[in-house]
C-alpha cells in the first residue's frame, strides 16, 4: 500500500474529525460526494455529518466564522480553494486571526489550508506561493510540508496549536509524491530537518523546491560535490540553528523558494545567517526564487519563471566556484 | 413592482425580439457551440494546457449580453462568455490563441484559455477572483463620465457564485452610489462548482437584492432566447439612457462540467428536468425552424460557416509560435527605467 501527499492530508482530516470532537472544515466544494477541488475531503462529509461544511463563495467570511467558532472553542480547518483566493481574506487572516490573543489574551486556534504554488497550465491565479506574506505578519505560524510524512503529522500538529496556523500544501506535490505508509513518528513543529547530509554547500529551502534541490544535489555529486540540504518545514518559526549548524559544516549558502523573489522567505533566511553566522560564510550566499513577475500560464514561461533542479544547480556551480 | 417583472419568464420565444436581431443571437450561440466543442476536442486530446471552461447552457444569455454593447461600451465577460465576447467584436483567433498559447494572442502565452482580454478595445480582461471586475467596470464608467463622453455603458456577468463575494456587494454598492450606467447580469445556473444554490443564498431570487442595491432589478429564464434580447437588452437601454444600475437574473443548468475536466456527476437527477435545465441553443433552433425564419439549407449554411471560422482560428493558432522563456521580457511593469534588478 502507498499514500500520496494528497491522501496524506485527507487521512490527517479524518483522523482529526474522528479524535476530536472541536474540529469542523469549513471551505467551497468540500462536501457532499464532491469532496473539494482537489479531493482532500472525500468522503469525510459522509462518515462525519454536519462537520465538513460547503460555503458560499465567501473566503473573508469563511475565515471570519472560523475565528469566532475557534472563541467559542472549536477547531475549525478552513481550506481555500487555492492559495491565491486566500488574498481575498487577508484582512481577517492578518488583522483579526493575527491580533487576536495578543490582544484579548484569548488565543485564536483556526487552520488555513492553502492549496499553494504553481503547476503546469495554471497561470497567474491558481499558482501562487503565499507564505511570505503570513511569515511577514505577526501572530501566525506558517507550515510548508515537503513530504508525505510531514503533511500528515503537521497538519495534526496544526490543529492542536493553539494559535492560528497556515498550512501550505504544494498542489505539484498532491498526486506525485508517495510513501508506503502513515507516518508513525513525528519531528517536533518548530524544528528544520537536514534531508541530506553535505559538505561543500548548504540549500536551504522548503516544499516543493526540496525535491528540485535535492534533484540538484544529485547532479553535483556526479562532480564531486557534497550538498546539505535542509528542509525548513515551517518557515515561521524559522529554524535558525538548523540552518546556521549546517552553514558551519559547508560555508556556502544557496536558499531557494518558489514565491516571488522581493523579501520572503529566502531573504529573511540570507539576513539571518548574514548578520548570526557571518563568520561561518566562505562565499558570499546566494538565493533563488521565482522571477519577478507574475506566474505565466504557458509551460514553457512557467518552467523558467520558477526555480527547478537545473537552475539551482547552475547557481549552486556559480558558488561553489567562489 | 420593477424587481418581480418578468420573474417567472412566460414569454413565447421570438414574441418581441425582432427576427433579424434573434436569428443574429442565435448564429453567435451556434459559433459558440462549435467552438467550445473543439475546444473540449482538443483539451481531451491533450493539446490544451491547463482547462477549458465552456458556457454551455448559457449562450442565449451571453449572446444577448454582447450583442447590445457597442464601441465605446465597457463589457468584462467572465467564464461562461464565449458568445458574448463574439457578439461584442472579439476575433475568434484571440480565443484560439489564448488557449492555444500562441504568443501572437492578446495574452502572449502569459494567461490563458477564459483570462483574456483587450482593455482598449473595451473588453476587459478577468481576474479569477470573482466579482473583481465589477467595481473596475465602474471605474471605466466614471472616467468616462469625467472625461465627458456620451452615451456609454458597462456590462458584466457573474455566476450566482460569484454573486456572494464581498467583491460583488463592494462592487454593486459603489457603482450605485456613483451612478455610472452599469448592467450586472447574473445567471444562476444553480451550481457553483459543485456547490448547489442552498448552501450560496436564501433569498427566493437573487433579483429580490436589486431594490436593496438601489438598482433596478429583472429575471428571466436564460434558456429563451427572446426574452434574453429583450429583458437584457430593455437593461442596456435604461442603463445608457440615464437609469439606475441594473441587475439581470438569469436561470439556466450549467450543461457542462465546471470546467472539461469535471464529469459533474454532482448534478441531481430531477434538476435535469426543470424547464431552466433546457438547451437555449436546442430552443432556439426549434423556434427558428416552427416559425419558418430559416429554412433546413440556410441552418446547415450557418453551422458549416461557423465550422469552418473555427478551424481556421484553431488551425492558424497552432502553427504560431509558442513563447521561449529565453526570449521572453521578464518585467512585469511598464515604466522600464523602474524595473527592479532583483533576481
Ligand atoms: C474569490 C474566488 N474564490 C474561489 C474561486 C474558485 N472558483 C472558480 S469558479 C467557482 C464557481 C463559480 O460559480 P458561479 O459564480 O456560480 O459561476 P459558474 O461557474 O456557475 O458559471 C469557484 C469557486 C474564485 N474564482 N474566486
Amino acid at each position: 500500500m502507498s499514500v500520496s501527499y494528497l491522501e496524506a492530508i485527507r487521512e490527517a482530516q479524518a483522523h482529526l474529525l474522528r479524535e476530536d470532537k472541536r474540529v469542523f472544515i469549513y471551505g467551497q466544494d468540500i462536501s457532499g460526494n464532491f469532496g473539494g477541488a482537489f479531493k482532500a475531503t472525500k468522503g469525510l462529509a459522509a462518515e462525519f455529518p454536519g462537520r465538513v461544511l460547503n460555503t458560499p463563495i465567501s473566503e473573508d467570511a469563511m475565515v471570519g466564522t472560523a475565528i469566532g467558532a475557534a472563541l467559542e472553542g472549536m477547531r475549525p480547518i478552513v481550506e481555500m480553494q487555492f492559495a491565491d483566493f486566500s488574498s481575498i481574506a487577508l484582512n481577517q487572516i492578518l488583522n483579526n486571526a493575527g491580533t487576536q490573543y495578543w490582544r484579548t489574551n484569548i488565543p485564536c486556534p483556526i487552520t488555513v489550508r492553502l492549496p499553494s504554488g504553481g503547476t503546469k497550465g495554471s497561470g497567474p491565479f491558481h499558482s501562487q506561493s503565499m507564505e511570505g506574506i503570513y511569515a511577514h505578519y505577526p501572530g501566525l505560524i506558517v507550515m510548508t510540508p515537503a513530504t508525505v510524512e510531514d503533511a500528515y503529522t503537521m497538519l495534526i500538529d496544526a490543529v492542536a496549536i493553539d494559535d492560528p496556523v497556515i498550512y501550505c500544501e504544494h498542489k505539484y506535490l498532491y498526486y506525485h509524491l508517495k510513501a508506503d505508509e502513515l507516518p508513525k513518528n513525528r519531528l517536533p513543529i518548530g524544528q528544520a530537518r537536514v534531508v541530506r547530509p553535505g559538505r561543500d554547500l548548504s540549500i536551504v529551502t522548503y516544499s516543493v523546491m526540496v525535491h528540485e534541490a535535492l534533484a540538484a544535489a544529485e547532479e553535483l555529486r556526479a562532480d564531486g560535490f557534497e550538498v546539505d540540504v535542509v528542509d525548513l518545514r515551517t518557515v515561521k518559526p524559522l529554524d535558525t540553528d538548523t540552518v546556521l549548524a549546517s552553514v558551519a559544516r559547508t560555508g556556502r549558502l544557496l536558499c531557494v523558494g518558489e514565491s516571488f523573489p522581493w523579501g520572503g522567505v529566502t531573504a529573511e533566511v540570507i539576513a539571518r545567517v548574514a548578520t548570526e553566522g557571518f563568520h561561518l560564510l566562505d562565499a558570499a550566499p546566494a538565493r533563488l526564487n521565482a522571477k519577478d513577475t507574475p506566474i505565466p500560464y504557458h509551460p514553457n514561461l512557467w518552467s523558467e519563471h520558477r526555480p527547478n533542479e537545473n537552475s539551482i544547480a547552475k547557481k549552486a556551480r556559480q558558488i561553489l566556484a567562489e | 413592482m420593477l424587481q418581480t417583472a418578468g420573474r417567472k419568464g412566460t414569454s413565447t420565444p421570438g414574441k418581441a425580439a425582432p427576427h433579424k436581431r434573434y436569428l443574429e443571437a442565435f448564429r453567435w450561440m451556434l459559433q459558440t457551440r462549435i467552438f467550445e466543442e473543439k475546444l473540449t476536442s482538443l483539451y481531451r486530446g491533450g493539446l490544451i494546457t491547463g482547462g477549458v471552461y465552456v458556457g454551455r447552457g448559457q449562450e442565449a444569455v451571453s449572446a444577448a449580453c454582447g450583442m447590445f454593447l457597442k464601441k465605446g461600451d465597457v463589457f468584462a465577460p467572465l467564464i461562461r462568455d464565449q458568445a458574448g465576447r463574439a457578439a461584442f467584436g472579439e476575433p475568434l483567433l484571440d480565443v484560439a490563441r489564448t488557449y492555444l498559447g500562441s504568443r501572437q494572442g492578446p495574452m502572449r502565452g502569459r494567461d490563458g484559455n477564459i483570462h483574456r482580454g483587450r482593455p482598449r478595445a473595451g473588453q476587459l480582461a478577468m481576474i479569477s477572483h470573482l466579482g473583481a471586475m465589477i467595481p473596475v467596470v465602474v471605474g471605466t464608467l466614471l472616467a468616462k463620465r469625467m472625461k465627458g463622453e456620451k452615451d456609454f455603458v458597462g456590462l458584466t456577468t457573474i455566476g450566482e457564485g460569484g454573486m456572494q463575494t464581498g467583491a460583488t456587494h463592494e462592487g454593486m454598492n459603489i457603482a450605485a452610489v456613483e451612478g455610472v450606467p452599469f448592467v450586472l447580469v447574473a445567471t444562476n445556473n444553480h451550481y457553483a462548482y459543485s456547490t448547489p444554490n442552498d448552501r450560496e443564498f436564501v433569498c427566493a431570487d437573487l433579483v429580490d437584492r436589486a431594490p436593496a442595491y438601489g438598482y433596478e432589478g429583472r429575471s428571466l429564464d436564460g434558456t429563451d432566447l427572446s426574452e434574453c434580447l429583450d429583458v437584457i437588452g430593455g437593461a442596456v437601454e435604461r442603463a445608457r439612457a440615464g437609469g439606475p444600475p441594473q441587475l439581470v437574473v438569469a436561470s439556466t443548468l450549467r450543461l457542462a462540467g465546471h470546467g472539461e475536466h469535471d464529469d459533474a456527476s454532482y448534478v441531481a437527477a430531477e434538476i435535469k428536468g426543470e424547464d431552466f435545465a433546457r438547451d437555449s441553443l436546442q430552443r432556439a433552433e426549434e423556434f427558428i425552424k416552427e416559425e419558418g425564419l430559416a429554412d433546413a439549407d440556410t441552418l446547415a449554411q450557418w453551422r458549416a460557416d461557423a465550422t469552418a471560422q473555427v478551424n481556421e482560428a484553431v488551425s492558424t493558432a497552432q502553427e504560431e509560435a509558442a513563447p521561449d522563456g529565453n526570449e521572453e521580457d521578464w518585467s512585469a511593469i511598464s515604466t522600464r527605467t523602474l524595473t527592479d534588478r532583483i533576481s
